[in-house]
């Protein structure tokens, strides 16, 4: 067998190989995206009634509390970035450090220090790299996050927003993360946690105003213990909207990986059956020569 | 035979209970209080303890929650919501 011949039937063994692993890749993103998005829908109905609990008693009340307090200048923010734990899944993890440098770029131009928390370790290992100091990383189930991780986290930065800004605390803390938009679109978003701003998501479903509620014990107390519920809640559904938007991000990546494989192989045959009719025309034109060569010799 | 209210029992996670029932027990943080059709809307914060739902055909349903969390009731329908309950 030709050398050029036996190149060929490597490479188109690897492609091989490697589109085995990316197709089962993208099998397993594509039945995980169920099972995410089936997560986020469970957790909605929480979402909607802590939402809407905020907002009624941020309308009925004057409260000022100290998490929805505006700093007039603020001069230290805290930036808590979600990413995946592993790659192999397109720009999902690129897409949102980019996002993130951007957001960075405009605090630090106001003349804000930041101070950063990372969740997934593509996000880790993109600081460690840049040697940027970071305040807190949490890794390991982005892909299947538990509301005690949102906890964690939500405990970590409410406690930083409670500090003042001089004593190390921070005035202000941004959430970015990658919103699934669809099957084949994932967005990073850029959200303000603190100060907080309610955001009702549904005010034309429910167009009728909020009744006047009787509060137990008191509104402030009633307020105190739902802003740090509120506040769990949303860091818990960026975090599951991130890990729908992994898998999906991973499928595509994966799909497209598989895609490239089946093409490669396809012109690797190509070339390696053009190689092997070479050597066959080579090999039958060598032995008709050789024949010829043969008969003009025993005529003479 | 008094209304009906619509109870929503949900968890962090997930929804726990739905459905109708005739009365809902929470306790409060300042004590247990129950709930009928035709209370007037209120918000109430959640110790840990039991919930207990009475459904129509005088079936009970409790759950009993851990960590706390709130209660709202507004025409007629309360949204029972803590971080986490298991129907007992």
């Amino acid at each position: 067998m030709g050398a050029q011949l036996r190149v060929y039937r490597q490479k188109i063994k690897s492609a091989k190989t490697t589109k085995k692993i990316t197709r089962a890749m993208e099998l397993i993103s594509a039945s995980r995206i169920q099972k995410a998005q089936q997560r986020v829908a469970a957790s909605n109905p929480y979402t909607r009634a802590v939402t809407k609990a905020v907002s009624a008693v941020a309308t009925y009340s004057d409260v000022d509390h100290p998490l929805t307090r505006h700093v007039e200048n603020p001069t230290r923010t805290a930036v808590v970035i979600f990413t995946s734990d592993r790659g192999l899944a397109g720009a999902f993890s690129s897409s949102v450090l980019k996002e993130a440098e951007s957001l960075i770029k405009r605090l630090s131009d106001e003349g804000q220090e930041i101070v950063y928390y990372l969740v997934g370790r593509k996000a880790v290992a993109n600081f460690k790299f840049r040697q940027r100091k970071f305040e807190k990383e949490w890794t390991g189930n982005t892909d299947l996050p538990e509301f005690s991780t949102a906890r964690e986290v939500a405990a970590a930065v409410t406690e930083k927003f409670s500090q003042d800004a001089k004593e190390g605390g921070v005035d202000q803390i941004y959430l970015i993360g990658n919103h699934f938009v669809s099957m084949i679109l994932q967005e990073p978003k850029t959200v303000r946690l603190l100060p907080l701003e309610v955001v009702e998501e549904e005010v034309a479903e429910s167009s009728d105003i909020f009744p006047l509620y009787e509060f137990e014990p008191e509104v402030e107390q009633v307020l105190d213990s739902l802003l740090p519920v509120y506040i769990e809640n949303r860091i818990y559904n960026v975090m599951l909207q991130s890990a729908a938007a992994e898998h999906a991000a991973r499928q595509k990546a994966m799909k497209s990986a598989t895609d490239n494989a089946d093409k490669l192989i396809l012109n690797y045959t190509r070339l390696a059956n053009a190689a092997r009719q070479a050597e066959i025309t080579q090999q039958i034109s060598e032995i008709v020569g050789g024949a010829d060569a043969l008969v003009t010799v025993s005529e003479d | 035979m008094a209304k009906d209210i619509q109870v929503n029992l949900v968890a962090a996670d997930r929804e726990i209970w739905s459905g109708e029932a005739s009365m809902v027990v929470a306790k409060t943080s300042v004590g247990e209080i129950g709930l009928l059709a035709g209370h007037e809307p209120m918000l109430a914060i959640l110790v840990p303890g039991e919930i207990r739902i009475t459904q129509n055909d005088g079936q009970k349903v409790v759950a009993t929650s851990e960590e706390g969390g709130f209660l709202s009731m507004e025409h007629d329908i309360v949204t029972v919501v803590v971080r986490d309950a298991s129907l007992n």
